[in-house]
């Protein structure tokens, strides 16, 4: 009965809400930046990668200019950047696109690793540069509940939940949507039609990039203002498989990250939790709720979902 | 003759831009390329003791990158050799601790198969959801990856916990220890190396001459041909993730059975996506494996010296995954080497 008690006491915990939110967030970010990418016809499983450079370079620029916000911005175009290679290689040079994202992920690991020592003068973890600033959202912080769970909240979870329609719209209301699900599900007709299927590619993996980094950066400056060695801890993997739970789409991407982002939270609010009766050994086990549940729901679901057709197919123009 | 020429030259060729890139990476922090590679080397082969400890380094990788080599062989991405190693290594420690009394003669090979077995559990696990409901293995893999750590880590904190500082199990009996063939100052030098090369041979045979190879190789190459050919795919499948999830798991078991002589929580240390690398520049043979093992090791081992020199070990990973980058896009090095050719 404890358990059931404790459970309880999470779920009308105000602050649980607020922290599955905030778990979301880089979730969502990297999620809406798969669906960019597959949407257009290339799989991008460097999203991991991307993270943490995302993460790491919101840091140091945060760093040496004193402003968070600017860590955040300025962390953008170096996404865009570095997925630049993963277009380069996977449209131009038609190379394995999961092994060209694999490279990735290992030199963003490798980078952000390497960088600490000459930048901050210590491995592991940098210093505290300072994090953005929460704020209160007028006329719902009075209202009971509501106003604890969302009052006072981060504007880059809002940005995020607010690009899950921004998505949404682009790619189902605007002609470039139209020419970016053409490219993704039959590119031989998109080209005959006149769409340039290598631009578009390379618009949809370089706003993943953009994407992708965003979410690492609320990670570290967002919310702990630091950086961590290999911080992102595999929620690249978990964003992709929350959009392919969301089948390829941003609203169905959310729900699926507000799923492993409650996962997340609840494993969290369960380690603190006094009235769960288990020992310090036991604990880090309720780390695993986000992946397990990751590992069961694309197990389970994933029968039901459908990618776009041309995922993952290198394009050759014919001459 | 020309396929295998550029199969070998796609590869050294990444190698060597990945080393030169690497070096402007070196200059952009200050240092000096020529004094951290010249480090780098003396720390892999500098001395008797530095050589062992590379070859000491090379063991685990070859069994890692077979495993990776091999489900790309079935057309599996296996991110989860990682994963695979630690639950390998677990049960052969489990089974190498209840090993008192029992003869070497029969001790050392249960406890190789209880890693192999831990192995390929976990990732059969992997091949059958792929199999049964399509669930992609780089997404399932990845997942089980932490599952096994945060296990793992649990295991030596809780039930398996020995001692006090850093988390460990208590060792392997003496009998399930492989015996040293060479010791070199403080380092033992075990038949695991012999072991790894006696595996990368039989996948080798499995692979070239045997039905179930051509199968293997047939549905990597071409499921829906393999298929019509009357393959099943969903049985390839689980197999092959098996055999890759043995060869892990072997690893996992030598370093205990060989190295630690019991369970760490640092045991696996990115050895099983070390696999990913070193199944790419060995191209999936698996005698090319073995020299892309002792490249990685080398470069492992050599990057220790380097931080004595101002150099972050990190550099390695670095280079690693442009030397990956280079080989997924093997069209950018061909289209240099051309160039070179042509302008001779």
């Amino acid at each position: 009965m404890k358990i059931l008690e404790g459970l309880w006491n999470i779920f009308t915990n105000p602050l649980f809400y607020k922290l599955t939110l905030t778990a979301s967030t880089p979730l969502l970010f990297a999620s809406l930046g798969g669906v960019f990418s597959e949407i257009t016809g290339v799989v991008n499983i460097a999203l991991e990668g991307i993270m943490l450079l995302g993460a790491f370079s919101s840091v140091v620029i945060a760093y040496y200019t004193g402003s968070a916000w600017l860590g955040f911005l300025l962390s953008i175009p170096i996404g865009i950047g570095f997925s630049w290679f993963h277009a380069w290689a996977s449209i131009k040079w038609r190379g394995n696109q999961i092994v060209s994202a694999t490279a990735l992920i290992l030199v963003a690991q490798g980078l952000t690793g390497f960088l600490m020592e000459p930048i901050f003068g210590q491995p592991g973890q940098t210093p505290y540069v300072g994090r953005i600033d929460e704020i209160n959202i007028p006329g719902v912080s009075n209202i009971p509940f509501l106003g604890e769970a969302i009052g006072t909240i981060s504007p880059i979870v809002l940005l995020a939940f607010a690009l899950v329609a921004f998505t949404w719209f682009l790619i189902y209301k605007t002609p470039l949507g139209l020419r970016m699900r053409a490219v993704g599900e039959n590119p031989e007709a998109a080209d005959t039609l006149g769409v340039n299927v290598f631009k578009i590619r390379y618009f949809g993996v370089l706003m993943s990039g953009a994407l992708a980094s965003m979410g690492g950066a609320f990670l570290s400056i967002g919310e702990v203002g630091n950086f961590r060695e290999l911080m992102t801890g595999g929620r690249g993997f978990i964003a992709l498989a929350a959009m392919i739970l969301g089948n390829w789409n941003p609203i169905g991407a959310m729900w699926a990250c507000l799923l492993f982002g409650m996962s997340e939270a609840l494993a969290n609010q369960f380690q603190s939790s006094h009235l769960l009766n288990v020992s310090a050994t036991v604990k880090p086990l309720f780390n695993l709720f986000p992946f397990i549940v990751t590992l069961v729901v694309v197990a389970g679901l994933i029968g039901r979902t459908r990618p776009p057709a041309a995922d993952g197919v290198p394009y050759e123009k014919e001459e | 003759m020309r396929g295998r020429l550029w199969a070998f030259l796609v590869p050294l060729f990444s190698v060597i831009i990945a080393l030169l890139i690497a070096a402007a990476v070196i200059v952009m922090i200050g240092q000096n390329p020529v004094t951290a590679y010249k480090a780098m080397i003396e720390g892999a082969f500098g001395d008797l003791q530095a050589l062992a400890d590379t070859i000491i380094k090379t063991t685990p990788l070859i069994l890692t990158g077979l495993a990776v080599g091999f489900g790309f062989r079935a057309g599996l991405f296996n991110i989860g050799a990682e994963g695979q190693m630690i639950m390998g290594a677990i049960l052969a420690t489990v089974v190498g601790m209840n090993m008192r009394g029992v003869p070497p003669s029969l001790a050392i090979p249960l406890t190789m198969i209880a890693g192999m077995i831990g192995g390929a559990a976990w990732a059969s696990i992997a091949g059958y959801l792929k199999a049964k409901t399509g669930a992609h293995e780089v997404v399932t893999t990845i997942m089980l990856n932490w599952i096994a750590t945060y296990i793992s880590s649990y295991l030596i904190t809780g039930p398996l916990a020995v001692g006090s500082g850093t988390p460990k199990s208590p060792e392997i009996a003496p009998s399930a220890k492989l015996p040293p063939i060479v010791t070199v100052g403080a380092l033992e030098m075990t038949s695991g190396i012999v072991i790894s090369i006696i595996a990368a041979i039989v996948i080798y045979i499995v692979l070239e001459k045997t039905k179930t190879g051509y199968e293997v190789k047939a549905t990597g190459f071409n499921p829906y041909a393999a298929e019509y050919g009357g393959i099943s795919i969903s049985k390839n499948t689980v197999m092959s993730m098996a055999i890759s999830g043995a060869l892990a798991g072997l690893a996992g078991a030598l370093e205990v059975m060989g190295l630690h002589h019991r369970f760490l929580g640092t045991l696996s240390g990115g050895k099983g996506f070390d696999g990913i690398s070193i199944a790419l520049i060995g191209q999936n043979h698996p005698i090319g494996i073995i020299f892309a093992s002792f490249l990685i090791a080398s470069l492992r081992t050599g990057s220790s010296n380097m931080q004595f020199v101002g150099v972050p070990k990190h550099i390695v990973t670095i280079i690693q995954g442009i030397v990956i980058f280079l080989v997924a896009a093997d069209r950018i090095v061909k289209t240099l080497l051309r160039a070179k050719k042509v302008r001779r």
